[in-house]
């Protein structure tokens, strides 16, 4: 992937993500804001790779508590939205 | 479900088109990982789809995650991949206990730390990268290069995202050292100053991808930098600031992707930085906060103006259980009423109700304080000042359920609390609805 490519997705995603949440009602701000919270816990997927093809021995180390730290912040983000969310439900 | 079948006809595409190495796979998988995040966010912009819209973010990343196994550049050793499974257990097993051991009340700063280790990682990566290019068996970085200047972006922002969650985590945490807001002289100019300096480093370290070492220095400036922008805020104004760190640490994630080339890092990196800025302003604007002020780490002004003791001094009247009625706090908060089991067709949106206010005989607050803190009406000069209340004050009596007299975020004391027409009952919320009941049938 050279850099024009990269930068043309990198656009191209910032707009969707602009246009992509218009009207949230307010009762879902903290859930929307925990769920891409999650999201952005997809650095998992860098310090997997870091840590996979670690060629110095600084590498290792550094990317090992990178996955400890993405891993907490995709598992539990993706629980705590659960969790704020099933509240929600009506009981029926 | 519209959403799902707008996007379908593009993933039929791609598997059409089916890719004949692994790393096409890997890629196709990457990109049905960012179309269903895409999605992830449609549906949790709605009450009745975000439930969904949860699970396929869950399913996204853990497809994002499984075809990473098999990316090319993870070295097929035996003791490569349990190194990553150790790691991984021990985060999954952390973020579950945290996920579950919180109370309600603990969900605003459990998204901050959460938020936090998420731009914490994004730095470690992009210095384990650095690092690694320092090594024999990887090419060099090259000055001005976009491995080194993507490096730099996502060290400086991370660690910006890591301090500041961290300070407003320890805020909404009450942690005593972080609750009043900090203020001093110059703020602004240090902040400035130290922006400009992070700057220079990175421009040291584009320039010069040999000096690991400004990376570190970076690092260090940047959290120096994270800390003194989220401390001088107060805590009612936390969730927005949150909501911004979020922000950031999409930025430093999609940063991250450019390190590494990695496609689904960009983009759902930049899905979440975009969009969290738009929901910045939209709660920015139901709070009636400046977006300028939380994005420069402007604070309220000096809250304790206004002492405790001059609001409530000989002015407090206590009571116990009388009549019942229900005073719903809104807003960002809201989420922690369903504790309570309240349905969510009982809730009252705050402007639906307000207009009600001076026509209801008995307004029951169970545990709020700022939200309906009229000094947010009548005080221009209020940290709070301007910030949508529930005008419960109008009410003819008050009956306001609290533990103590604590401030709440915003670390301002309550006039509403001195107030002729309002009795102060001092318990813990349910207990003291559940006397009251009871003093109500026994009546």
């Amino acid at each position: 992937m050279d850099l024009m490519t990269g930068l043309t997705i990198f656009v191209l995603s910032v707009f969707v993500g602009f246009e992509v949440i218009t009207k949230v009602p307010p009762i879902l701000h903290t859930p929307l804001t925990s769920g891409s919270n999650a999201i952005s816990g997809i650095t998992l997927i860098g310090s997997i790779i870091a840590v996979g093809a670690a060629f110095s021995p600084a590498s290792g180390p550094l990317g090992f508590l990178a996955i400890v730290l993405a891993t907490i912040n995709v598992v539990g983000g993706f629980l705590v939205t659960h969790r704020m969310l099933s509240m929600f439900r009506r009981k029926d | 479900m519209v959403e799902l079948a707008d996007y379908s006809g593009m993933v039929l595409v791609a598997v059409k088109a089916a890719p004949s190495t692994v790393e096409g796979w890997v890629n196709l998988a990457y990109l049905v990982a960012a179309v269903l995040f895409i999605l992830t966010f449609k549906l949790l912009a709605h009450p009745r789809t975000a439930v969904r819209g949860n699970l396929l973010g869950a399913i996204g990343m853990t497809l994002a995650v499984g075809a990473t196994f098999f990316d090319p550049k993870i070295s097929q050793t035996t003791g490569t991949y349990s190194t990553i499974a150790i790691a991984m257990a021990i985060g999954a097993v952390a973020g579950v206990v945290l996920a579950t051991k919180i109370p309600m009340t603990g969900m605003p700063q459990m998204v901050g730390l959460l938020n936090g280790f998420g731009g914490g990682a994004s730095l470690l990566v992009a210095g384990a990268e650095l690092h690694a290019g320092h090594s024999d068996a990887t090419p060099p970085l090259l000055a001005w290069d976009q491995p080194i200047v993507a490096t730099a972006l996502s060290g400086l922002i991370g660690a910006v995202t890591f301090w500041g969650s961290m300070v407003a985590f320890a805020k909404l945490q009450e942690i005593k050292q972080f609750q009043k807001p900090l203020v001093f002289p110059m703020q602004q100019a240090l902040n400035a100053l130290l922006g400009v300096i992070c700057i220079l480093l990175c421009w040291w370290l584009i320039a010069d991808p040999e000096a690991w070492y400004a990376y570190w220095l970076l690092i260090i400036v940047a959290s120096v930098l994270g800390w003194l922008i989220t401390a001088p805020i107060g805590g009612a104004d936390m969730p927005v600031v949150i909501c911004l760190l979020n922000s950031y640490s999409g930025l430093a994630a999609a940063a991250t992707g450019f390190v590494i080339n990695n496609s689904v890092l960009i983009i759902a990196g930049s899905l979440v930085g975009a969009s969290g800025i738009i929901l910045t302003k939209i709660m920015c604007k139901a709070m009636n906060r400046s977006m300028v002020n939380v994005l420069f780490g402007i604070g309220a002004g000096d809250a304790g103006s206004t002492k405790a003791d001059d609001v409530y001094a000989g002015k407090i009247k206590s009571a116990g259980p009388d009549e019942l009625a229900m005073v719903l706090e809104s807003g960002h908060m809201n989420v922690l009423l369903a504790e309570a089991d309240v349905p969510y067709d009982k809730l009252k949106e705050m402007d639906a109700i307000n207009p009600s206010f001076p026509q209801t005989d008995v307004a029951i607050v169970i545990g709020a304080n700022d939200v309906v803190n009229p000094l947010a009406r009548t005080d221009p000069k209020s940290p709070i000042a301007g910030m949508p209340i529930l005008d419960v004050d109008k009410a003819r009596t008050v009956i306001v359920v609290k533990r103590s007299l604590s401030p709440g975020f915003a670390r301002i004391p309550n006039p509403l609390f001195a107030a002729d027409n309002t009795l102060m009952y001092f318990a813990d919320g349910k207990q003291a609805i559940l006397d009251l009941i009871g003093a109500l049938k026994s009546a």
